[in-house]
């Protein structure tokens, strides 16, 4: 290492590595040349690049996470075409190393960018509309953060171009074998810092949600009157604050054992793998519920709305959330069991995380009573809603039995385990976040999705889901461990990978329906268009705007009585016409800091995984170059006045 | 890419014509012959799966030992406790969404109630009275079943057995019999056997499914799993964490025999030529798979030292001792 080998890869020539080579440098080709031809660049700076506006900035999240999803998926698509086919003799499309390369990027890449992408998508997108603010409270920090998280989604990429590979280590890298004993080459670095890169990123994200919910609430909605997706990201991001330090706080410690042969997780030398785990954990399993508590929000609104009734048992939900947002940090022992700590120890962290099954399942029970005497319409955002009760209970279930140390003993790290989280993910947070893409799609968009497609796309999702993973489950039962890159025939076991195998092209399935289902709503859009800003009838106030809303979103800010604040305001005619009196406000001016904040630091992680000092030196006083350029700009608002919203609307307020 | 797909197109447009139609046959269909279609997928999906899994085994389910058939019992008790909630809710959810879907006027309906304590009081105290008791069943297990627990009130003497996990290959060293086997090991039935377990590679994790639970292999460290065959058989074991590249290879399989076939198998091992010392086993902990091997005779301090290599701090990085440096 320490030197940069284009192209050059260890195991020679590969015909898969070379095709995603291939299809990342022919597709980047492909937009540059388009962005040219149609003469979009200046557009895409000003409208985009440099935008301060959070819709915007919550359409690039999830454009970014959508590309990853479809680079994660084709990694699952791989490796169940792995384990299909690579029974006793036969090997199957890849050698043992590039297929733990695949997994780990599986991983890795759904959990930190296309999970965390869509998520902070969704926040940005409806967030402060919801909350009745113009912005987040921070709007730069918020650019700065997607900057910081496409930087790592871009060295993510930028492994399989230049160096070739990335760590086979598992998605979490445990020590010792993520150390530079047994992984020399840069694929772990690479890891390191594409995530250390997101995580800050992300880090700074629950900053600003935090203070966005706690100080931007229009007057008159009190903590207790906010919506239940507001409180679910309340609790998410409260995780974020505590959680995420932690994180890069064991990444750098592995990067300095790694770059500059420090023995924090060595075997060797009184380093210790096992504070790495415990370290690892005491973040991951927070991260599990700061991706599920928003799906939770989600759900909540989109219940309520398409029962036509107010979400039940309210207080009893924030409760439940903020129970979840305790407990998640006191259970993080669970994914270890198998250290031996002993009894005590075990027991304790055990009976924990059984006790978050009482909170999660209490919100289940307050969903279906929602819909009880309510008037149910089954759009596809509801029809996301049943399948997640039914996968998420089902791994409800598991995770009970995981949760019991002496049933954990025998089905740890097997597909067990594998296909338990698969439901906690795919049937909790992913349903979820479909759900919100579907549901506030016309919000942003202007315009409904086509809700045929949308349902065929859940059928395959939910059918495709069983398939794939009701055998992993049954495998983990006969034994088969997780990451396997080939197995002895005479298991038996390789009739269900192939049923699995089926699962997943069922999804696949689902995954291209949804891609159509994009493409015949942008050529039916005019069909489909909302031009009363709450298509679904709803009772948040983000639907008290125009769809799409103006980029202040609102020109008055609203005043809040009830909890289901525009519902009410529906309901009460005359509150409505008594309209505030108008004063002029400042909104954000276009920044470019946030882009290059994240260049820099893509540059210096570059840079530190590739031991380039003086690129190192670049990327560092960049990013602090660019915090003081900005810093000491006074120029960073402007203010809108009456006339200004009154031109750009083309009428009276 | 593009002009691939686009000449593919009419195999989307047809898929989406046979949903299409599969949809308005749905449609003309009444509730009950609804029900019994989806009936009658899922019946089929189980048939198909329990003919795939037939005549295989199911290790987990069909325990061999002492400590494996507990764990078995605990999971079935855990499952079945589950449904007590998982029942209800699947039933409520199908039942509350067709009662109350938008068509269905007739159904009472009342937008603004939303909140009942007496209901709230159900969903909170059942599954807490449900997890209590699985907290108490879980707390006694625990200890009951804790990997350095010895197992207690057996017909025969407790056997250790010292476990090395190497790049990628397990070592098996019988310190009462000085002798060493690869990838394989004989035990003697309705016999304690306590795992002294530890690593001189990446962490490994000890599993024998139909024996017990399994417990991570750790370098520097001494792990312990207590497990005893309840019958003769031959039993698969797998390292179930990720160490390397050849790690889908690290199996080993579990002989058990009765008392007298052991003590035959011992024999024939104390005859073999090879015997472990250290540069036999500087050679065996090489990166790289390994058949079944067997070793007549073994350093005794061999697995003291691989512990306590890592714990020294003489400057030197202990993987030097793959090139055959002198370590002990």
């Amino acid at each position: 290492m320490g030197f940069l080998t284009l192209f050059a890869h260890h195991r020679g020539f590969d015909p898969i590595l070379f095709g995603g080579q291939a299809m990342m440098v022919v597709s980047g080709i492909l937009v540059v040349a388009a962005l040219t031809y149609f003469k979009k660049w200046k557009w895409l700076w000003k409208e985009w690049l440099t935008t301060l506006d959070h819709k915007k900035i919550g359409i690039m999240y999830i454009v970014v996470s959508i590309i990853m999803l479809l680079r994660g998926f084709a990694d699952a698509l791989m490796m169940r075409a792995q384990q299909a086919m690579a029974s006793g003799d036969t090997k199957g499309i890849l050698d043992a190393e590039h297929f733990q390369q695949v997994f780990t990027a599986h991983g890795t890449m759904m959990i930190f960018f296309v999970a965390m992408g869509l998520m902070f998508g969704l926040i940005n997108l409806v967030l402060p509309q919801m909350l009745g603010a113009r912005d987040v409270a921070f709007p730069f920090l918020n650019s700065t953060s997607l900057w910081l998280f496409v930087a790592g989604a871009g060295l993510m990429n930028l492994s399989l171009l230049v160096g070739g590979e990335f760590a086979a280590t598992g998605w979490l890298a445990y020590p010792p074998l993520s150390e530079l004993q047994y992984s020399p080459g840069p694929g772990v670095d690479y890891w390191i810092w594409s995530v250390q890169i997101a995580g800050i990123g992300s880090l700074l994200s629950g900053v600003n949600f935090f203070t966005t919910i706690l100080k931007m609430r229009a007057p008159g909605m009190t903590l207790m009157k906010m919506p239940m997706f507001a409180w679910s990201v309340l609790g998410s991001m409260i995780l974020i604050l505590f959680a995420f330090p932690i994180l890069t706080a064991t990444l750098a410690m592995l990067s300095l054992d790694r770059t500059i042969g420090m023995h924090f997780f060595t075997s060797d030398f009184g380093g210790n793998p096992m504070m790495y785990i415990n370290l690892i954990w005491a973040w991951g399993h927070p991260e599990v519920y700061i991706l599920v508590l928003p799906a939770f929000g989600i759900f909540s609104e989109v219940v309520a709305t398409f029962s036509g009734k107010r979400l039940f048992g309210y207080k009893s939900m924030v409760g439940a959330i903020m129970a979840i947002t305790f407990l998640s940090y006191v259970v993080w022992l669970h994914h270890f069991f198998t250290m031996g700590a002993g009894g005590n120890v075990n027991a304790f962290f055990g009976i924990m995380t059984m006790i978050i099954a009482v909170p999660t399942g209490v919100k289940v029970f307050n969903w279906l009573f929602t819909m009880y005497r309510g008037r149910v319409r089954f759009t596809s955002p509801m029809w996301w809603f049943l399948s997640f009760v039914f996968t998420f209970t089902i791994g409800g279930v598991t995770g009970v039995m995981l949760a019991v140390p002496a049933i954990d003993f025998q089905v740890h790290n097997s597909l067990f385990l594998v296909a338990h989280f698969h439901n906690m993910i795919i049937g909790g947070v992913v349903f979820g976040y479909f759900a919100g893409l579907t549901y506030w799609f016309p919000k942003i968009f202007g315009f409904k999705l086509n809700e045929r497609l949308g349902k065929y796309a859940v059928a395959c999702w939910v059918g495709g889901f069983a398939l794939a993973f009701i055998p992993l489950y049954i495998l983990g039962i006969m034994g088969a461990t997780r990451r396997l890159d080939h197995y002895d025939a005479s298991m038996g076991w390789q009739q269900l990978f192939i049923v699995a195998g089926v699962g997943v092209l069922v999804i696949g399935l689902g995954v291209l329906f949804q891609i159509l289902q994009l493409a015949v709503s942008i050529r039916d859009r005019n069909k489909n268009r909302d031009t009363t800003g709450d298509p679904w009838n709803a009772r948040t106030l983000e639907w008290a705007t125009s769809s799409p809303p103006p980029h202040y979103n609102f020109a008055e800010i609203p005043e809040v009585t009830d909890r289901d604040a525009f519902w009410d305001m529906k309901q009460n005619k005359s509150q409505k016409a008594k309209k505030p009196d108008f004063k002029s406000f400042y909104m954000p001016n276009n920044s470019s800091g946030g882009m290059f904040i994240g260049l820099f630091a893509g540059l210096a992680g570059f840079a530190v995984i590739w031991h380039i000092a003086w690129l190192i030196a670049v990327g560092v006083a960049g990013v602090i170059g660019t915090i003081i350029l900005r810093a000491t700009n006074e120029n960073t608002e402007y203010k809108m006045t009456k006339q200004m919203i009154e031109q750009e609307r083309g009428s009276k307020l | 890419m593009l002009q691939i797909i686009y000449r593919a197109r009419p195999i989307f447009t047809g898929i989406v014509l046979a949903l299409a139609r599969g949809e308005k046959l749905m449609k003309k269909m009444n509730n009950r012959d609804k029900v019994g279609l989806v009936a009658a997928l899922v019946v089929a999906v189980i048939v198909i799966l329990i003919m795939l899994v037939y005549g295989n085994n199911l290790q987990i389910l069909n325990p061999k030992g002492t400590i494996a058939s507990q764990q078995r019992d605990l999971l079935v008790f855990a499952a079945l406790l589950s449904l007590v909630v998982v029942l209800p809710v699947f039933f409520m959810t199908g039942f509350i969404a067709y009662k109350y879907r938008a068509s269905n006027k007739k159904a009472r309906y009342t937008p603004e109630w939303d909140n009942s304590n007496k209901l709230e009081a159900i969903w909170w105290g059942v599954p807490i009275l449900l997890i209590t008791i699985l907290s108490v069943v879980t707390y006694k297990t625990s200890h009951s079943l804790d990997p350095f627990r010895p197992i207690e009130n057996a017909k025969n003497e407790t056997k250790t057995i010292q476990v090395v996990a190497l790049q990628y290959k397990w070592l098996f060293i019988y310190p009462d019999e000085n002798i060493a086997t690869v990838n394989y090991l004989n035990i003697p039935e309705d016999t304690p056997v306590k795992f002294e377990i530890t690593s001189d590679a990446p962490m490994n994790s000890f599993w024998v499914p139909q024996l017990g639970g399994q417990i991570y292999a750790m370098s520097g460290m001494s792990t312990e799993l207590n497990l005893m065959a309840e019958e003769p058989g031959t039993y698969e074991g797998y390292s179930a964490n990720i160490s390397g590249a050849g790690f889908s290879d690290m199996n080993f399989q579990v002989i058990s025999t009765n008392r007298a076939d052991y003590e035959t198998w011992v024999n024939g091992i104390k005859h073999v030529p090879k015997s472990l010392d250290l540069d036999s086993y500087n050679e065996l902990a090489r990166p790289g798979t390994s058949d079944r091997e067997n070793y007549s005779s073994v350093d005794g301090d061999l697995y003291a030292n691989v512990v306590g290599k890592y714990m020294s701090n003489k400057g030197e990085s202990p993987h030097k001792s793959h090139e055959g440096t002198e370590r002990y």
